[in-house]
């Protein structure tokens, strides 16, 4: 008797999550139809699967890590190296394929630090209100008047250079653009009538937080990360060109081309290359995030 | 109108203000003692103590705080450790080149991005539009530094059109300064020789430095132009048999230039930001050039000095795009 009781209670997966599926399913059909949002999707998943697997897809690994074949220096596109070799005759197509892993992850890093900061602060300061949220306000508009790349500059001069610093650096710039789009979220839903139910039956804030606040906040907050990842790779890739960044025998895209400089107009294929990888992983980003933003954002559509 | 430009003044010098001491945390947050990292790895405990003296480095982090402002209110930025010249000179001899370079860029991008977006907005999907589209994405998504090399590569180096980096060729003399911007002087001086020269020398790096924000004044421009075209003022001037031209450059893109104007005061700063690649690619002696060698030779005094020039005009830029905004939409004067 019981087991029949729940058997009719409890519907199977498909029909507890009838609506979620069917949001799920939109999405899917927006994205597809979009033929930009799939060609940053392609793009960002063969970067990601060169990044998960560079070293063992690579023709020589070994080059990576600064290996020296002085024989082979700096010889033009060929069959054997598709890419050429650099000046220390190693194979810049397994530069670049290993190189991968540290760009991607170097964007992910700032971004998910980024907004590790600017979420909470955006939240406390859109839901405090009162003098927290003038002086979370205050100290935002402040980071955010430098112009990010010479902050960025100013962070890495003082700390030294290095990719470790690179990453804070970069991170200590981009935070303050969550706690703007949080902050204005925040402030709009907690005036929606679940949030004051909520607390009438006796929620405690950091409930409400955790359980209305931030679930509100999160596509806004994702469409943001998939569109910054892009632009933190092209900031890191500049500070590693302009030699704060990684250094050289480090396979960093942005360090090679910064080598690749004094070796340019004869041996062009050595900056070539490295900017190319760069360039496509931005734009696949861009594309993908531009992508996601009309799917969860669908205002937004055709800016 | 008044109140609203000085409430705005006085914002900009609070603004100037805190990045003034946000620069100063960011001068004390490197791990180690100061003191000893100017006087070098092989000097003695006496003269890093002397040092220390010397720069104040002994005092608490609060008194160090108000003489750095204190200094600053004057003027003075400190000298540099490497050159061990003075920095506001230094800066101040620098700053007409990253404004000629900054304005000519955005000179190209307004130019371009407007006429491009109103061009693509009015041929909606055609296959202008659509090349117009990819043209706008991969703009924002080109290293602005790779982009420099190429451009070095053909049009320097291999076509030989123009030339390859510097401001101004050393063996000629470069134009009597009245304003610093090289363009302008050399015309003052009635000098078509010159003015040609520092065309030549200009034109790849303002290029390069547009792009960006080419791309994005064209993507915003494109998509209000898209709005107002669909409004019901311009169906009306349609319908009263105004030519389609007259209708688009003279009542639709008066409108759709406000939201565009807000762009062009954010990628202002972008712009300036993005100096500090270009420069460094072109050679050119401006200061995004100077905070680089600075930042590599460890003399962070160079580095605070651009820091805080390049966000003076950048929120000076920020501040008359505000008050743009306001005389030309009297309903935002009263609401800041």
């Amino acid at each position: 008797m019981s087991q029949q009781d729940t058997s009719l209670e409890r519907p199977g997966f498909r029909e507890r999550h009838a609506s979620q599926i069917r949001m799920w399913r939109l999405y899917i059909h927006t994205l597809r139809k979009s033929f930009t949002s799939m060609l940053g999707l392609v793009i960002v998943a063969f970067f990601l699967f060169l990044a998960a697997f560079g070293p063992q897809i690579a023709p020589y690994p070994e080059d990576a890590a600064g290996a020296i074949h002085m024989s082979q220096r700096l010889m033009p596109p060929s069959a054997e190296h598709w890419f050429g070799t650099d000046e220390m005759g190693a194979d810049i197509l397994s530069r670049i394929i290993v190189g991968a892993r540290i760009s991607l992850w170097i964007g992910l890093l700032i971004t998910g630090i980024a907004a590790l900061i600017g979420v909470p602060l955006g939240i406390i300061a859109g839901y405090r209100g009162g003098w927290t949220r003038a002086v979370i306000m205050r100290l935002t508009d402040l980071f955010l008047s430098v112009p990010g790349l010479v902050l960025a500059l100013a962070i890495v001069a003082s700390l030294g250079p290095g990719i470790t610093n690179c990453v804070i650096a970069l991170a200590l710039v981009w935070w303050p653009g969550y706690v703007r789009l949080v902050e204005a979220k925040t402030l709009s839903v907690k005036e929606e009538l679940f949030v004051e139910s909520a607390r009438s039956i006796g929620a405690k804030t950091p409930w409400i937080l955790w359980h209305h606040i931030l679930p509100n906040c999160l596509s806004p907050v994702i469409v943001k990360i998939s569109l910054d990842i892009g632009m933190a790779i092209l900031a890191a890739a500049s500070l590693g060109f302009i030699g704060l960044g990684a250094r050289p025998p480090s396979p960093e895209w942005g360090a090679m081309i910064s080598v690749a400089r004094s070796y340019m107009p004869d041996w062009w294929w050595y900056s070539f290359f490295p900017g190319m990888a760069i360039f496509l992983t931005v734009l696949g980003f861009n594309l993908l995030g531009d992508g996601l933003r009309d799917i969860f954002d669908p205002r937004s559509r055709d800016r | 109108m008044l109140t609203f430009t000085l409430k705005r003044l006085l914002a900009l010098v609070g603004t100037m203000l805190g990045v003034a001491i946000l620069t100063f945390f960011i001068s004390n947050i490197a791990p180690g003692d100061p003191a000893r990292l100017v006087a070098g790895q092989n000097a003695t405990e006496d003269m890093v103590e002397t040092i220390r003296v010397e720069y104040g480095l002994d005092k608490p982090l609060l008194t160090q705080l108000s003489i750095y402002l204190g200094n600053l209110a004057q003027g003075d930025l400190g000298k540099s450790i490497v050159s061990t010249r003075d920095v506001t000179q230094e800066l101040a001899s620098r700053i007409p080149a990253t404004l000629e370079l900054v304005f000519c860029a955005m000179g190209l991008g307004i130019i371009f991005g407007v006429t491009l977006g109103v061009l693509s907005a009015v041929w909606r999907d055609s296959w202008f539009d659509q090349a117009v589209r990819i043209f706008s994405i991969s703009g924002v998504a080109i290293p602005a530094f790779w982009l420099g090399i190429l451009m070095q590569l053909y049009f320097s180096v291999h076509m030989g059109w123009l030339p390859v980096s510097g401001r101004f060729p050393l063996v000629m003399a470069p134009p009597e300064s009245v304003t610093g911007f090289y363009l302008i002087d050399s015309l003052l001086e009635g000098s078509l020789t010159k003015f040609w020269t520092s065309l030549s020398y200009i034109i790849l790096p303002a290029i390069v430095l547009s792009l960006p924000c080419l791309a994005s004044i064209l993507r915003v421009n494109r998509s209000e132009m898209i709005e107002v075209l669909q409004s019901d003022h311009i169906v009306a001037a349609r319908a009263h048999g105004l030519s389609q031209w007259r209708v688009i450059c003279y009542y639709a893109l008066k409108n759709a230039l406000i939201p565009t104007l807000a762009i062009i005061g954010l990628r202002f700063g972008w712009m300036l930001g993005s100096t500090v690649l270009v420069e460094t690619v072109f050679d050119w002696p401006g200061l995004g050039l100077y905070a680089v060698s600075s930042a590599l030779s460890s003399d962070f005094k160079p580095v605070i000095g651009v820091t805080l020039v390049i966000t003076f005009f950048f929120v000076l830029i920020n501040m008359i795009v505000d008050l743009a905004y306001a005389w030309v939409d009297p309903r935002l004067r009263s609401a800041k």
